[in-house]
């Protein structure tokens, strides 16, 4: 087994709301989608996901979810664990880790 | 200069990202001295406190709502990045910003203080919790911090005492800045933005040698029955149950002085004053119309014991994210959890917690159904009639008595969840708000922590016992009182009283769901609080009794002239009805329009009649 490049990575982003479990990944990105967070605001979902520390680069783990389904999963990144229900997830792209450590 | 400077007072903001122990510092810099308001025109609680330093300089300090970044998602947040930009109406922008860190999880916290930092506001980081960090294992350098981010970074324990010494001297040594300036270049940043500052703090913390170690095994083997979808419930289960048994057992002795006390208060002032409106006024107005509110404050004050030291303990957001599914099915958000926990207690209190909810329309729903969690206020009336109506036998191993109570709380629930699937599909339609909730980690509640925010509670309800709800028993015992009954009169006097009046008048209204002219009578001033109309129902027998007394000599007597169908009418009723003044005002206050108080007044009514009808009608057709 060997070390896939980095352009198999990215040729490989799924949505976090694809996971399972017990699942390690790395994040690639968010998408905007536009969604709003609040009332009062002008913050977008991508931006706040952003805020929260969802950058390339940053693993996280799929800590928990409720089942029937995975609505919502708990994720941890870094010393932090949110809850995300699946609309928020599929907003994050990753690449499993096992992509990257074989 | 530099007298001038020492002497002036130093006006301090402090901003952090939720559980970055803001609050903690916060009691720990001002003690009790804090002031509870609004902020002008919205429902954001402001807090400030003071405190003086050594050196004779005064502080007032401002502690903002916690919020992850200046781009607001809710009102909190909004109010945060207007009072850090100076641009909050009838606030003056503090001089220096305190920006409370959570050292146990930076790559979280140093966003916001670069974002602040690039803003300009002068600041110093507190670096709290700093204490649990070495302990944990955290590689930590706050010099090497001061001088990457290039402003004064200090260490802070907001739980030891002492723990904010540090920050304070830095303060002290602080010449007074040049008067804040507004910021009215300000935007929002891009995302693109946001990623460069994030980018910018991870390379500051990989330039101080920032390191986290692996989280604990106990917590994350806590976490795994906590969190799961069928553990965490039973746990959760079984601490709504223990909190509840705790409410109604440790409550009642205490309750039972209270009772005690008031009534105390109330004969003294019998007997010392000659007999009159005066006498009337204070004794069976005043003292008996704010007991009877007040008795419930030992319940509340447990009730939020508890409610704080989960919240503190960093389990509440995780019950929020069990229940999110169950909440979500009919329309709320996870988050409407601990506000309507707490509304079983009182829905004052929980009408308050609301403000936690992001989403406005959320929010409204959360308050609309509020009300229908069975409050304690609610008892005494289940009490009287399920002792008057139910016999205690045995149904299986269960008492009949407790069965039914139970299915009252039961039915409370149901309607709530039907309403809000209703309302959330009509006048309250929104569309979809993402959940986002930080699961912080697990933290011993800090008993000094929990004492300020009992204490701040207890102020709270006292405050509204002695003002509203005072004005209004005091309105309603008028009612009650006059006009004063004609001589040679063979009814009780309050039959011929305006609440008589108005009562009679309902009764038309009444008769189709089986209550007497004595039940309609007794609703009147019941409309105050729910539990007013067992003293009412007295009034009306014409029972001059001490309330423990009058449960127990008008119990005999509406068994024998009331009927069963009746006694389970005025109980669906109850499910239902809205009488309570109080929260029909702090809805007001907190919706800031007589549109939701109205409203939630109408629906209500309109149950209580539709469930009193239906129960009433089955009952009668069933032989009751």
């Amino acid at each position: 087994m060997t070390t896939l490049p980095p352009e198999h990575i990215l040729a490989h982003p799924v949505a976090l709301s694809t996971l399972r479990k017990g699942d390690t990944a790395i994040v690639i990105g968010v998408r905007d989608d536009h969604l709003d967070v609040g009332d009062e605001v002008r913050s977008t979902l991508a931006q706040r996901l952003l805020e929260l520390g969802f950058i390339p680069g940053e693993s996280l783990e799929v800590v928990g979810a409720i089942w029937p389904g995975t609505d919502p999963i708990a994720v941890r990144l870094g010393r932090s664990m949110f809850a995300l229900r699946q609309r928020e997830a599929a907003a994050i792209m990753v690449t499993r880790a096992s992509n990257i450590h074989p | 200069m530099s007298t001038q400077t020492l002497a002036s007072e130093l006006r301090l903001a402090l901003v952090g990202v939720p559980n970055s122990g803001k609050t903690a510092l916060f009691n720990r810099l001002t003690g009790s001295h804090q002031k509870v308001a609004n902020y002008a025109g919205v429902t954001v609680e402001r807090k400030e406190g003071r405190f003086t330093g050594a050196s004779g300089r005064a502080y007032r300090i401002l502690d903002l709502p916690g919020t992850y970044s200046l781009t607001p998602t809710s009102l909190d947040e909004a109010i945060t990045r207007d009072a850090v930009l100076g641009r909050l109406a009838g606030e003056r922008p503090p001089e220096i910003v305190v920006c409370v860190v959570d050292a146990t999880n930076l790559r979280l916290n140093l966003r916001l203080v670069l974002e602040l930092k690039r803003i300009g506001v002068p600041m110093v980081v507190a670096l709290n919790m700093s204490d649990v960090a070495r302990a944990r294992g955290f590689r930590l350098d706050a010099q090497a911090l001061e001088r990457e981010v290039g402003v004064p970074v200090i260490e802070t324990v907001a739980v030891a005492a002492g723990g904010a010494h540090g920050l304070i001297d830095s303060l002290e040594r602080r010449d007074l800045p040049p008067a804040p300036q507004a910021h009215p270049d300000y935007r929002d940043p891009t995302p693109e933005e946001v990623l460069e500052t994030q980018r910018d703090a991870r390379r500051i913390l990989g330039i101080i040698g920032y390191r986290e170690p692996a989280r604990q095994r106990a917590l994350q083997r806590l976490d795994a029955v906590v969190m799961h979808p069928v553990l965490g419930l039973a746990v959760l289960a079984a601490l709504l149950f223990a909190i509840f048994q705790a409410v109604f057992s440790w409550a009642a002795l205490p309750m039972e002085l209270i009772d005690t006390a008031v009534s105390g208060i109330g004969n003294f002032l019998h007997s010392a004053l000659p007999p009159g409106p005066l006498r009337s006024l204070l004794v069976d107005g005043i003292i008996a119309g704010a007991g009877s509110v007040l008795v419930f404050l030992p319940q509340i004050l447990i009730l939020f014991l508890f409610i704080l030291a989960l919240e503190e303990s960093g389990y509440l957001p995780r019950a929020a994210y069990l229940l999110d599914r169950v909440m979500g099915s009919v329309g709320l958000s996870g988050r409407a959890f601990i506000p309507l926990l707490s509304s079983f207690a009182c829905a004052i209190p929980g009408i308050m917690a609301t403000r936690t909810i992001p989403n406005l329309r959320d929010r409204m729903a959360t308050i609309m159904i509020a009300p229908l969690m069975t409050c304690s206020a609610r008892l005494p009336v289940y009490a009287l009639l399920i002792g008057a109506f139910i016999p205690a036998s045995k149904v299986g191993p269960f008492n009949r008595q407790g069965l039914v109570l139970f299915a009252l709380y039961v039915a409370g629930v149901v309607a709530a969840l039907l309403v809000a699937v209703v309302m959330k599909r009509t006048a309250l339609k929104t569309s979809y708000h993402p959940l986002l909730l930080e699961l912080p980690e697990y933290h011993w509640p800090n008993p000094r922590n929990l004492a300020i925010g009992l204490w701040e509670r207890a102020r709270i309800f006292i405050r509204r016992v002695g003002t509203i709800i005072l004005a209004m028993m005091v309105l309603l015992w008028f009612l009650g009182s006059y006009p004063a009954a004609p001589a040679g009169a063979t009814m009780p006097d309050i039959y011929y009283s305006f609440a008589g009046m108005l009562g009679r008048a309902l009764e038309v209204v009444l008769a189709p769901i089986g209550f007497n002219w004595q039940i309609s009578i007794a609703l009147v001033p019941g409309l105050a609080a729910r539990e007013v109309a067992v003293g009412a129902l007295g009034t009306v027998y014409s029972l001059a009794a001490s309330d423990e007394s009058m449960a127990a000599t008008l119990t005999p007597m509406i068994a024998g002239t009331w009927s069963l169908a009746t006694a389970l009418s005025l109980l669906a009723w109850y499910v239902f009805a809205p009488q309570c003044l109080s929260t029909l005002i702090v809805v007001r206050r907190e919706t800031a329009s007589w549109r939701y108080p109205l409203a939630m007044a109408g629906y209500l009514f309109g149950l209580a009649y539709l469930g009193a009808f239906a129960t009433y009608r089955i009952a009668l057709a069933l032989g009751a």
